[in-house]
């Protein structure tokens, strides 16, 4: 398996730093994490187009760039450590993958453009009430009449759900799983945005009622579409995750070297070289699996979904274990609000349950290694 | 001459290869014409029996070997690390000496560096060596000492100035491990085997030739030892496996790295065998226990994401790139590994992971592995002493302050042992 960055991506991967640190300083998350929507239309479009992020990893045919996810992951990770607040992984990772998974060659056409250009804010629709990351706990029904389908029932935890343009949901429709799209302003649907834990990351409950909705590949045929679509989300989440912890691991080094107590730096203190020596280890094993898993999804690994379980239980615990480690050498003051610290170890928090927490996926992980 | 390349090396070794290689050979006789052509050590200086080959051209040669199954030189044990300093360190009369006997595998070495009173702490030696008429007389201690039985000679760093810093008072000596003044004992470890000795040293003695580089630049050479030490760590761990073919130098090499390879039989163990884990739990039937689930499942996560992260150390590495921090990390990763796999181990194991031996399970590979696991977190550098190094070293944080180096050594707080 080709397992090294090229010289390109490396060079990508440098401008996104660049960039992100411009554009996203924490003083801007705090101020766009304030806001309902959680990011800004224009300032988003532009960014967007400058790098073009939601093109990356769309075919050509479709008006995208036609990179892989070694790509995407570098772009996930560099969005990770400058906790850019947009709505990426929504439209990029969930509802791209669901469309290009799940669609028919005319739906692809039809919606892949406006991602890739940036017009569509779109995201993906599976989880309810009941908190399943899984196929199996969807409720919401899906009806027939005519040619046309209506949905009714509920979404929760819906990533960017009140703000997205379009949304791709998980139904059981007569013929079994199925998906749809419907339009953000679609009649029936209401939409309410989620206090959440992290607020650099919104999330939406959606009341369908009646909602008309049009077919997003065969019928009764969601169940493979939607799980590969889980793997690639997986994959993606344990880069992004990779970002948040080095960027905490990071900035608790630097404040250690800089903080005095008893007359020397902290950093000088033994138990505190120890523990950054193990924040390393946990944050190299979280990229190292993440970037494994990336090549696994581009090269076609037989396995991918077993690793990309033990990625994205590999970063939940390492990214989280980084970030309570990193609050406790910031010391009183990284338990303040003013503190930056607090928002990556929120994302941390939130990303160790996204997608299903790491006793999740080591199960899942198990499930395909023991059966 | 030619410009090298992947190709015409490959040729070159193959036609010789191809000419000379025959199983039925001595081992000796083989090793003696290898070396004479320059294959059995291609990167090495053409004046000590190598081609300059660039490095990295040699995995083509050892391609070529392995093709044709020709037996290499003899690499497995401390001998690859005497070859080593001696090549960097060492004079002329050292070269020829005891470069040639290393490589057919005529001699056998050990290292003498840890003691009782010093071993994260290798510069606090006091082992003494002191200049009586023409020669040098050493009295100490040595510990840990693999294959220090069978050695025909020993890497020594011995106390030669006691006035001066603890570092600058050091010298590195080649020393004759059969004479009388060697006194060599096994030393039982808490698995039971006894991999290593105890080396005493009473008035032993080492010919003024016999020092490596100077009088006082012992510390400087031990570097050099230890680097290889450990940039050669995984390959002398690993497994030297002898080929089955029949023919006198297998045979030969057979009997050789038997001898060699066997104070590390234990060390597979002593890494936790994971490879075990999962057939272990479907023998036990403890398969659908969620909670055994979750802790194999913590153990084969921690292991490849192990695995990978010395891919990524790789994979830089030949790509030409600095090696990134990943590099640092695989024997303190390790150390996680093993104690989370004997962990789940004895979770699998239950009540008969009370016994050991032909009571217990697998004929007592099980029982070894749960007492043999707290010895990779302390060989080779223990995992508080990885920390400091990752901590000072990748990560910059200061170091240690410390009162013993620039004061005499014998002002020096030490141990009272030895």
């Amino acid at each position: 398996m080709k397992f090294a960055f090229s010289t390109e991506q490396e060079e990508f991967r440098s401008n996104l730093r660049r960039l992100f640190a411009e554009r996203s300083p924490p003083k801007e998350v705090r101020r766009l994490m304030e806001t309902e929507a959680g990011f800004e239309r224009e300032g988003w479009r532009k960014l967007n187009s400058e790098l073009g992020l939601t093109a990356l990893r769309i075919p050509e045919a479709y008006g995208g760039q036609g990179f892989g996810f070694g790509e995407l992951g570098i772009v996930l990770e560099e969005m990770g450590r400058a906790l850019v607040c947009a709505p990426f992984f929504s439209t990029a990772v969930l509802a791209t993958g669901a469309i290009l998974n799940a669609g028919k060659e005319a739906e692809k056409q039809a919606l892949l453009p406006g991602i890739a250009a940036g017009d569509t804010v779109a995201t993906l629709a599976w989880v309810e009430d009941n908190g399943r990351w899984d196929a199996e706990g969807t409720t919401l029904a899906a009806t027939t009449s005519g040619d046309s389908f209506r949905l009714d029932g509920h979404k929760s935890f819906v990533l960017d759900g009140h703000t997205a343009d379009l949304i791709v949901v998980l139904a059981r429709a007569p013929k079994g799983l199925s998906l749809f799209t419907v339009r953000g302003d679609a009649a029936g649907l209401s939409r309410r945005a989620l206090k959440t834990m992290d607020w650099t990351r919104k999330l939406a409950r959606l009341e369908f009622t009646g909602v008309e909705a049009a077919p997003l590949g065969e019928q009764g045929g969601a169940a493979g579409p939607f799980a590969r679509t889980m793997t690639e989300a997986a994959i993606c989440l344990a880069n992004e995750m990779a970002g948040v912890a080095e960027r905490l691991r990071e900035d608790s080094l630097a404040y250690s070297k800089l903080r005095v107590q008893f007359g020397r730096q902290i950093a000088s203190f033994q138990s505190m070289k120890h523990k950054a020596a193990d924040m390393l280890v946990d944050v190299e094993l979280a990229k190292s699996a993440a970037y494994y898993a990336a090549a696994a999804l581009d090269e076609g690994d037989n396995d991918v979904e077993a690793i990309a379980s033990l990625a994205k239980a590999q970063a939940s615990e390492s990214c989280l274990q980084t970030a309570i480690h990193a609050i406790q050498i910031h010391g009183g003051i990284g338990f303040t609000w003013d503190n930056d610290t607090h928002l990556w170890f929120k994302r941390a928090k939130s990303s160790e349950v996204l997608l299903g927490d790491a006793h999740h996926h080591r199960e899942l992980m198990m499930q395909r290694w023991a059966a | 001459m030619s410009e090298l390349t992947e190709e015409s090396v490959r040729a070159d070794v193959r036609a010789w290869l191809e000419a000379n290689w025959n199983p039925d050979l001595g081992l000796v006789e083989w090793r003696n014409k290898l070396i004479d052509s320059g294959w059995g050590v291609p990167a090495w200086p053409r004046q000590w029996y190598g081609r300059d080959l660039p490095a990295g051209l040699v995995p083509v040669v050892e391609e070529e070997m392995q093709r044709i199954g020709a037996i290499g030189v003899a690499k497995a044990g401390i001998r690859t690390l005497a070859a080593a300093t001696i090549l960097e360190h060492g004079t002329d009369l050292h070269k020829e000496k005891f470069l040639r006997r290393i490589l057919t595998g005529e001699d056998t070495w050990c290292q003498l560096f840890s003691e009782p009173g010093s071993g994260s702490d290798v510069a606090g030696a006091v082992t003494r060596a002191e200049m009586r008429g023409n020669k040098w007389v050493i009295n100490g201690q040595k510990v840990w000492t693999t294959s220090a039985h069978h050695a025909h000679w020993g890497l020594l760093l011995a106390r030669t100035d006691w006035d001066k810093a603890k570092h600058k008072g050091l010298s590195y000596f080649i020393l004759d491990m059969h004479q009388p003044g060697v006194n060599v004992q096994p030393l039982k470890q808490m698995n039971g085997h006894a991999s290593f000795n105890q080396v005493f040293f009473t008035d032993a003695e080492v010919q003024p030739e016999f020092l490596v580089s100077t009088v006082g630049d012992g510390w400087a050479v031990t570097t050099t030892t230890l680097m290889h030490e450990r940039r050669g760590a995984d390959g002398l761990r690993t497994w030297a496996m002898g080929s089955d073919r029949k023919g006198r130098a297998y045979e030969e090499e057979r009997a050789e790295i038997a001898t060699v390879m066997e104070p590390y039989k234990w060390y597979p163990q002593r890494a936790g065998r994971v490879d075990l884990i999962l057939q272990r739990a479907k023998e036990t039937g403890r398969l659908s226990d969620p909670v055994v689930r979750q802790e194999i499942a913590k153990v084969l996560m921690m292991s490849k994401a192990a695995e990978w992260t010395a891919r990524r150390a790789r994979a830089a590495q030949l790509q030409g790139r600095p090696q990134g921090p990943e590099g640092s990390l695989g024997k303190l990763i390790s150390s996680h590994v093993a104690r989370a796999a004997a962990r789940v181990h004895t979770q699998l194991t239950g009540a008969d992971a009370l016994l050991s031996g032909e009571d217990s399970p697998m004929n007592g590979l099980i029982a070894e592995i749960l007492v043999s696991v707290p010895a990779g977190s302390i060989a080779g550098g223990t995992d508080e002493i990885q920390r400091n190094i990752i901590s000072e070293r990748v990560l910059r944080m200061p170091k240690e302050p410390r009162d013993d180096v620039d004061k005499p050594f014998r002002d020096v707080p030490r141990n009272t042992v030895s």
